[in-house]
């Protein structure tokens, strides 16, 4: 069988790989023992794919493998459970501080004033006059800063900063903080 | 699959892959690290390939190695490992560009009839395998660029082909084509890479400084 350079440009990548049965392989090797074009670009090609299989031909780059191993680790189950763990932490974390939160508000309600200062040292006991729709509690009935004096009541302090009064910054000035 | 294939490409594999991948499903997912290792820069050179770009090859290849990760257990036995990750990369490449990089232009070069012959067009004498040349970092690029020049669907082929080694059939099945399709594209590209090489490779660049002003161009 004689082949042509067309049929042999065609079959040059099956020759190399060894796809061609024996007849043709033959008929290859003879045209190139004459054909110096087609040498040549059995040569180029040959050395296409030798030089590209080469493994230097593929830069991977730096670092790589670290970072792939990192993305990796971070992925991994175990490191799932960690990461669920500190979910889990954080979430009891944050229930806990909105229970001390609320207990604290349950202790320390908000007060009525915006302006009040907190009182200390009031004892919890002491009986202190409030007026239902005031912000104060006052030491007695007589202090000339209670607004209303249609709606008094007299309670025990504990009660009145339990509802958020404040102390009367005249008639409770020694227990103020300031 | 011929015994000689597997050997070549591994020649030193510490753990039959097959109990490694089993002891990975029974949960010793540590071992995954050793599994992977040998294929680290196939992955990446596999989506770069395709994607052309560093950056973007490195997060695909972590997103593939991923997922291989997560799916071993839908490995099935019948393929290798290292065929059924790289078709994981080039689904994951496929996905990245189609989603976040789908401006990315396609050379000239790619639009060649896949049916029609291809005539080498370039008839330069190369006969030198100047491999030593690889340790030029200018020489590597030049190869580089040659091959991102080359259309999507002749990369892949001879990245998969020459560069990894794969077998045809492997190719084919990776690459969900028909094994006549896998020779002809690879014709195609091994044709067209020698006719953008070979100028240079003639141009006795072992002895003469490589790129001289007023050489012909690559």
């Amino acid at each position: 069988m004689v082949v042509n350079c067309e049929q042999v440009w065609q079959e040059i990548s099956n020759y190399l790989d060894g796809e061609v049965d024996a007849s043709l392989r033959a008929s290859m090797d003879e045209h190139f023992r004459t054909c110096k074009r087609c040498t040549s670009v059995l040569e180029g090609t040959r050395n296409v794919v030798q030089l590209y299989g080469d493994e230097r031909m593929v830069e991977v780059p730096l670092g790589f493998s670290h970072r792939l191993h990192r993305r990796l680790e971070a992925n991994m189950p175990g490191n799932r459970r960690t990461f669920l763990g500190w979910m889990v932490a954080a979430t009891t974390a944050v229930v806990l501080a909105g229970s001390f939160e609320a207990a604290r508000s349950y202790s320390r309600p908000a007060l009525r004033s915006r302006h009040a200062q907190p009182a200390t040292g009031v004892p919890p006991e002491l009986l202190v006059v409030v007026s239902t729709v005031g912000k104060t509690f006052h030491g007695s009935t007589g202090c000339p800063f209670i607004h209303d004096k249609a709606h008094l009541q007299t309670i025990p302090a504990r009660e009145a900063m339990r509802q958020g009064y404040v102390p009367c910054v005249r008639c409770m000035k020694k227990y103020l903080t300031a | 699959m011929p015994e000689e294939v597997t050997s070549l490409e591994h020649p030193a594999r510490p753990l039959n892959e097959e109990m490694l991948i089993q002891r990975i499903r029974d949960g010793e997912h540590d071992l995954f690290y050793e599994l992977i290792r040998p294929y680290e820069r196939r992955v990446y050179s596999t989506a770069f390939a395709i994607l052309r770009n560093e950056a973007d090859a490195e997060d695909v290849a972590q997103e593939a190695v991923l997922k291989a990760f997560k799916h071993i257990r839908q490995f099935r036995a019948e393929a290798r490992f290292s065929t059924w990750l790289t078709q994981i990369t080039i689904n994951e490449a496929h996905m990245w560009r189609r989603k976040a990089h789908a401006d990315i232009m396609e050379p000239i070069i790619d639009h060649h009839d896949e049916e029609g012959n291809y005539t080498p067009r370039d008839f330069a004498d190369w006969r030198e395998i100047p491999l030593e040349t690889l340790e030029r970092k200018e020489v590597r690029r030049k190869l580089a660029e040659a091959l991102a020049s080359l259309g999507e669907k002749y990369r892949e082929i001879f990245v998969l082909r020459d560069m990894q080694h794969l077998s045809i059939e492997e190719t084919a099945k990776t690459l969900g084509i028909s094994t006549a399709s896998v020779k002809t594209r690879l014709l195609r590209a091994r044709l067209m890479l020698r006719d953008l090489l070979a100028p240079g490779f003639g141009g006795g660049w072992t002895s003469k400084p490589f790129f001289v002003k007023g050489t012909k161009p690559w």
